[in-house]
C-alpha cells in the first residue's frame, strides 16, 4: 500500500492575539491520496493558511500530527517531494525569471527543465526581465512557476489566483488540470466556492478552524451554494413562507423577506403562485461567508454559551 | 545537489544590487581618498612612523570589510520581508547549505573591499613586502569570521525597516570602540572594553601592515568566543524564524 500524500490527524493550533486565544485550527483530520485533487475551501480565518503551515512543517502544531508520504514534513521536503506556493511572499530582486527558476530548480532532484516551467505558466515572453520590475500579477505567475519547477508529487497551493487577473487566472487552472492529469497529487486553498467546484475531485470545507464537509463538489456546492431569494412581502408568517416548495428557512426584516431555498426556480414559482404581491425579488447565490454562518452557527451559539 | 548553482546565483544578485555595490564598495574608498590623499606626504602620522596613506588604509580595511560582512544582514532581512525565507524553507536546501553561502557571499564582498582598498593605498604609494601582504589578508579574513556570524544573526533577528539603523549604529559602535578611527589607549577602562570587542582584533589583524604583531592568546580567546556567541544565537534565530514577517 502506498502511503498518502497528505494525513493529518487531530491537528490543532491556537495563537494568542490581542483578544485572548484565538483557536486557528481545531482538531483538524484529513487524508489525501495519491493523485487527488482536493481544495481547502473557507472564508477568510476559516484556518486554511495554518493548517497549510503546519501540513508542510512551518508551524508546529499545538497538538497532533502532520506527515507527507509518511514521513514528517521537514524529511518530505528535504526530499525535494513538495511544491509550494503559499499565499504571501514576493520574490528576491536581481535575478531575472529565468535565473530564478533555475536556482530555485538546482535544488532539487529531479527538477522540470526551466523552459517548461516557463511554457506552462506562460510566462516565457518575461523570462529574461528582472524579478524586481514584474507587475503583480505577473509575480504570482512566477511564484507558480517556483512551484512548478520543482517537479513535486505534492503540489501545495495557498490561495493561488487571488492576486492574478482573469487572464492569468485562467491560465493557470487550464496547467493546474494538465497537472493534475500526470498524476500529481494536489491541494489548493481558496475561498472562491466556484474554482473548488470547477477544478477538484474532492472539496473539503473548512470553518472556524474546523472541517464542517468533505466531499465531492456537487455535494458541497448543494450545501454552500444555496440561493436566496429575497422580496418586499409584507403579510404572510414566517412559519407559512418556510412552507413553501423548494425552500428551507425562511427570516422576516420589517417588510423584507429572505427565503433560504434547496430549489430556487421551483421556490420562486411557488411563492408567486400564492403571494403574488410580493414585489423588489431578488434571487442570488448566498455568499459563501454567510453560507458558513449557516453550517457553522449552532455550533458557534452553543460555544458562546 | 551540490549547491553550486545556488551559491553562484545568490553572488550573482548581490553584484547586481547597484546600490550595494555603490554603497559597500564605494564609501570606504571615497572615504580612503578623502582623508588620506591630503596627507599623502605624511610619513610619520602622529609620531607613530606610519605613513598617513598606510595608517589609514589599515584602518578603512577593518572598517570597510566590517561593514560589508555585517550587511550579509541587511540582505538577509530584506529576502525575509518578501518571505523568501519562508519560501527557502520548503525547499531541500539545508540550513548548512543556507549558512554557507551566506558566508561565503560575504566574504566575497569583503575580498572585493579589500583589494579596492589596497589598491587605493598602492596608489597612495603604499608599499609593503609580499609577506606582510599576505599576513596582514589572511589574519583580516579570519578576523571577520565573527561578523559573518552577527550579520546572519541580526538579518534574521531584525525586520528590514530597522535593519539599517541597527547594523549602521552597530558597526559605527564596533569601529569607534575596536579604534578603527583613533589609537586606543594601551591602558585602563576603554582599553579593557576594546579588548572584548572583536572590532579592536580584526583592527590589530590590519595593524600586522603597519608592523603589528596581530593577536596573541586574548585575541584569538576574544574572537572564538564571539563567533561561537554569535553561531549559536544565529542557528536559534534561523530555527525559529519560520513565521511570517
Amino acid at each position: 500500500m502506498t502511503d498518502a500524500s497528505i494525513d493529518l490527524q487531530g491537528l490543532t493550533k491556537s495563537f494568542r492575539g490581542p483578544h485572548g486565544v484565538v483557536r486557528a485550527v481545531r482538531e483538524v483530520d484529513l487524508t489525501v491520496g495519491p493523485g487527488e485533487t482536493v481544495a481547502l475551501l473557507g472564508p477568510n480565518g476559516a484556518g486554511k493558511s495554518t493548517t497549510i503551515d503546519m501540513l508542510l512543517g512551518l508551524l508546529e502544531p499545538d497538538e497532533g500530527r502532520a506527515t507527507l508520504f509518511g514521513k514528517p514534513p521537514r524529511e518530505a521536503v528535504a526530499a525535494g517531494r513538495t511544491g509550494v506556493m503559499l499565499q504571501t511572499g514576493s520574490l528576491i530582486r536581481d535575478l531575472s525569471v529565468r535565473e530564478l527558476l533555475d536556482m530555485v530548480a538546482s535544488l532539487y532532484p529531479v527538477p522540470l527543465p526551466v523552459a517548461e516551467a516557463l511554457v506552462l505558466t506562460g510566462i516565457e515572453e518575461i523570462a529574461d526581465r528582472r524579478t524586481q520590475k514584474l507587475s503583480g500579477g505577473e509575480t504570482q505567475r512566477v511564484r507558480f512557476a517556483m512551484a512548478l519547477v520543482t517537479n513535486p508529487d505534492l503540489l501545495v497551493l495557498d490561495e493561488p489566483t487571488v492576486a492574478m487577473d482573469v487572464e492569468g487566472r485562467r491560465a493557470f487552472w487550464t496547467t493546474m488540470r494538465e497537472l493534475a492529469s500526470r498524476g500529481k497529487t494536489v491541494l489548493f486553498a481558496t475561498h472562491y466556492l466556484e474554482e473548488a467546484d470547477a477544478y477538484a475531485d474532492r472539496v473539503v470545507l473548512m470553518a472556524h478552524g474546523n472541517v464542517v464537509a468533505d466531499g465531492a463538489p456537487t455535494e458541497i456546492k448543494a450545501m454552500v451554494g444555496a440561493r436566496r431569494i429575497r422580496a418586499t412581502l409584507p403579510g404572510p408568517a414566517v412559519g407559512d413562507l418556510a412552507q413553501l416548495e423548494g425552500v428551507t428557512r425562511a427570516e422576516r426584516h420589517g417588510e423584507t423577506v429572505v427565503l433560504a431555498c434547496a430549489d430556487s426556480d421551483r421556490a420562486i414559482r411557488a411563492l408567486l403562485a400564492r403571494y403574488p404581491a410580493a414585489r423588489d425579488i431578488e434571487i442570488a447565490g448566498a455568499a459563501l461567508e454567510e453560507a458558513f454562518l449557516e453550517l457553522t452557527g449552532a455550533e458557534d451559539a452553543k460555544e458562546a454559551a | 545537489m551540490s549547491y553550486l548553482d545556488y551559491t553562484r546565483y545568490e553572488l550573482l544578485r548581490t553584484f547586481r544590487n547597484r546600490r550595494f555595490v555603490v554603497f559597500a564598495f564605494g564609501f570606504p574608498l571615497v572615504l580612503y581618498f578623502a582623508i588620506a590623499a591630503p596627507n599623502r606626504h605624511e610619513t610619520d602620522l602622529g609620531n607613530t612612523g606610519i605613513s598617513a596613506p598606510l595608517y589609514f588604509m589599515v584602518g578603512l580595511v577593518a572598517f570597510g570589510t566590517m561593514n560589508a560582512v555585517l550587511s550579509a544582514g541587511a540582505r538577509i532581512a530584506a529576502e525575509r520581508s518578501v518571505g523568501w525565507n519562508r519560501q527557502l524553507r520548503l525547499t531541500p536546501l539545508s540550513a548548512r547549505a543556507y549558512f554557507r553561502t551566506k558566508v561565503l557571499t560575504a566574504y566575497a564582498t569583503a575580498f572585493v573591499t579589500i583589494v579596492l582598498l589596497y589598491a587605493a593605498g598602492i596608489a597612495l604609494g603604499v608599499r609593503l613586502s609580499s609577506g606582510e601582504w599576505v599576513r596582514m589578508t589572511v589574519l583580516i579574513l579570519v578576523g571577520l569570521v565573527p561578523f559573518a556570524a552577527l550579520g546572519v544573526l541580526m538579518g534574521h533577528l531584525l525586520t528590514s525597516d530597522s535593519v539599517g539603523p541597527a547594523l549602521g549604529g552597530t558597526t559605527a559602535l564596533l569601529a569607534f570602540l575596536g579604534g578603527v578611527w583613533f589609537p586606543i589607549s594601551d591602558h585602563g577602562a576603554m582599553h579593557a572594553i576594546a579588548q572584548s570587542l572583536p572590532s579592536f582584533w580584526l583592527v590589530q589583524a590590519a595593524h600586522v601592515g603597519t608592523g603589528g604583531s596581530g593577536w596573541g592568546g586574548l585575541g584569538w580567546l576574544v574572537m572564538a568566543v564571539w563567533t561561537a556567541a554569535a553561531t549559536v544565537l544565529a542557528r536559534r534565530a534561523y530555527r525559529r524564524d519560520t513565521g511570517r514577517v
